[in-house]
């Protein structure tokens, strides 16, 4: 796997079966996906490894993910199928503002569902 | 860190600090996201458009004030995204305090680097825009899918963050949509559908909720439109295929201007994916978007801000007509100038319909508690409202809202229903 944003996490494994706006999707108070159309919604991504295909939508994103890792409601890590500089730009500015890491990279971990990963070089 | 990077001798000097703090901050995170997104340089960018100005909690906050505590200021023309505030009718928004003090906050410290006040998703409405082959920095994704595909500007998806870092720099990482390749069209969409159906604003709405599905981030060439697809329904389609995926450019054979055929539009290779829709797909997408079938509880029309060509229209279809529903009108504060001067605007709040300038309906609370769903012609507003501030929507367009409005039950007017 590349490293977008290197770094270490550890977290239970959730694959998006279709890609989510963090923007108008995630709410970074409650830590829920928001999105009424998305198949996950209702759930929660704070402390998992998530992976999905690609980010979408609004370029907002950045912001609602940083906010995100400031209250502790944030993904461990990202895991995408492309880069994608909006998230990576949001996971940045997280670590320069607060110090929280959430490392993102770009690879395939689909059959893991479930089951705790470590991400990252030891 | 620059390993993959080549930067030129400025790009150096500005990651040295040479340049100020806030400058250096910025440079060294848009090194980082160009290597990530494999961009062998920096290029020049003319103007830039900031997202970021919008509060969505204090991290936003917290990174424009540490930008312009560093002594920030752009070096290009900056235009400036809406905000959660109406600062032209502050009364309309019913924010929490505290949010609302930190979203001034936010507004101060972008216009304190430089930044021109101009608070609108529609930055291309506004004099001098860019022209073809421009290299920018936009964010907002309607505005940035909008200057790709219908004036063949050139920008990537910037976010918040990586928006003010170019417009400090005046520079951009050189790949993606920035590049002839990245503009390439790998996606044909090939649309079949009622000829009567290229004169309806919702045919573009649905045939961007679908083609958002179908190309994700790739870039699509449509053919099947011709030039009655104008820049309002393109701008309709665009926002829409932003929401439902992560378009950045389309382009529309014969319509848009780096497409005259869907040839040269894929660079004469083959698509590696052909798509065709047919009007159940725009139709299952409409109702996708808009499902409720609860009685009217208000209107909501210009997401993005409406142009002026929209509330002239509006204007006209209203006159001499009373809303019985809360009906909510946003555009720009340029926009609404301009409607002031030739009298539209008068005529719209003569039909009882509210402005809402400098922000959106569906990103602050401003249309109350309604006593049902809300009709609104954007899919862009369907997409996101549900989930930002619970209303059921239903799908219209300008003249079925407005005709909805007068008699307060959701009627339409053309052949989606």
């Amino acid at each position: 796997m590349r490293a977008l944003v290197p770094g270490r996490a550890t977290g239970e494994v959730i694959v998006l079966e279709e890609s989510l706006s963090f923007w108008g999707g995630y709410d970074p108070v409650s830590g829920f996906i928001i999105d009424g159309a998305h198949p996950q919604h209702g759930e929660s991504l704070a402390g998992k490894i998530v992976v999905m295909p690609h980010g979408r939508g609004s370029s907002s994103a950045s912001s609602v993910l940083a906010e995100a890792l400031r209250l502790g409601t944030g993904p461990a890590g990202l895991v995408l199928d492309e880069p994608d500089q909006i998230l990576v730009i949001g996971s940045l500015v997280a670590r320069l503002l607060y110090g929280v890491v959430c490392p993102i990279y770009v690879g395939q971990v689909k059959e893991m569902s479930g089951e705790t990963i470590e991400l990252g070089e030891k | 860190m620059t390993a993959g990077m080549r930067l030129d001798e400025a790009d150096r000097a500005t990651l040295a600090g040479e340049a100020g703090d806030a400058r250096r901050i910025a440079m060294e995170l848009l090194v980082a996201v160009g290597e990530t997104i494999g961009a062998p340089s920096l290029l020049d960018i003319s103007s830039a458009h900031i997202d970021g100005c919008l509060y969505h909690g204090l991290a936003g906050l917290d990174f424009a004030r540490k930008l312009a505590a560093a002594g920030g200021s752009v070096s290009v023309p900056t235009t400036l995204n809406v905000s959660s505030l109406d600062l032209l009718h502050p009364d309309l928004v019913r924010a929490d305090p505290e949010d609302a003090e930190r979203s001034r906050a936010q507004m101060q410290a972008y216009e304190s680097m430089g930044c021109r006040p101009t608070w609108t998703c529609a930055p291309y409405q506004l004099p001098d825009r860019p022209r073809l082959g421009e290299q920018i920095a936009w964010g907002e994704s309607n505005a940035i899918v909008f200057a790709n595909s219908v004036l063949g500007a050139r920008t990537n998806r910037y976010g918040d963050f990586l928006d003010i870092c170019c417009a400090l720099t005046g520079r951009a990482p050189a790949a993606g949509l920035h590049t002839d390749e990245g503009r390439r069209a790998t996606v044909l969409v090939d649309v079949t559908v009622p000829d009567a159906w290229r004169d309806e604003e919702l045919f573009y709405v649905g045939l961007g909720y679908v083609l958002g599905a179908i190309a994700g981030t790739a870039v699509a060439v449509i053919v099947g439109l011709d030039q009655r697809a104008d820049e309002d329904r393109l701008r309709a389609l665009g926002a829409t295929a932003a929401s439902s995926g992560a378009v950045g450019l389309f382009h529309v054979a014969g319509v848009t201007p780096e497409a005259p055929t869907a040839e040269q539009a894929l660079g004469g290779e083959p698509p590696e994916k052909v798509v065709r829709v047919g009007a159940h797909e725009v139709e299952t997408a409409l109702a996708r978007l808009g499902s409720s079938s609860e009685s009217l509880g208000a209107v909501s029309v210009g997401t993005p801000h409406a142009s002026l060509g929209e509330v002239e229209s509006l204007a006209e279809m209203c006159a001499g007509r009373k809303t019985r529903v809360p009906f909510f009108v946003n555009t720009s504060r340029d926009v609404l100038d301009r409607a002031e001067t030739s009298g539209a605007a008068g005529k719209v709040r003569g039909f009882g319909a509210t402005f809402v300038t400098d922000t959106c309906t569906y990103i602050t609370p401003i249309i109350g508690e309604v006593g049902g769903s809300v009709m609104t012609n954007s899919g862009k507003w369907a997409y996101y409202a549900p989930g930002n501030l619970g209303f059921e929507v239903v799908m219209g367009s300008l003249a079925d809202c407005v005709e909805s409005a007068v008699r307060g039950v959701a009627v339409f007017t053309g052949p989606f229903a």
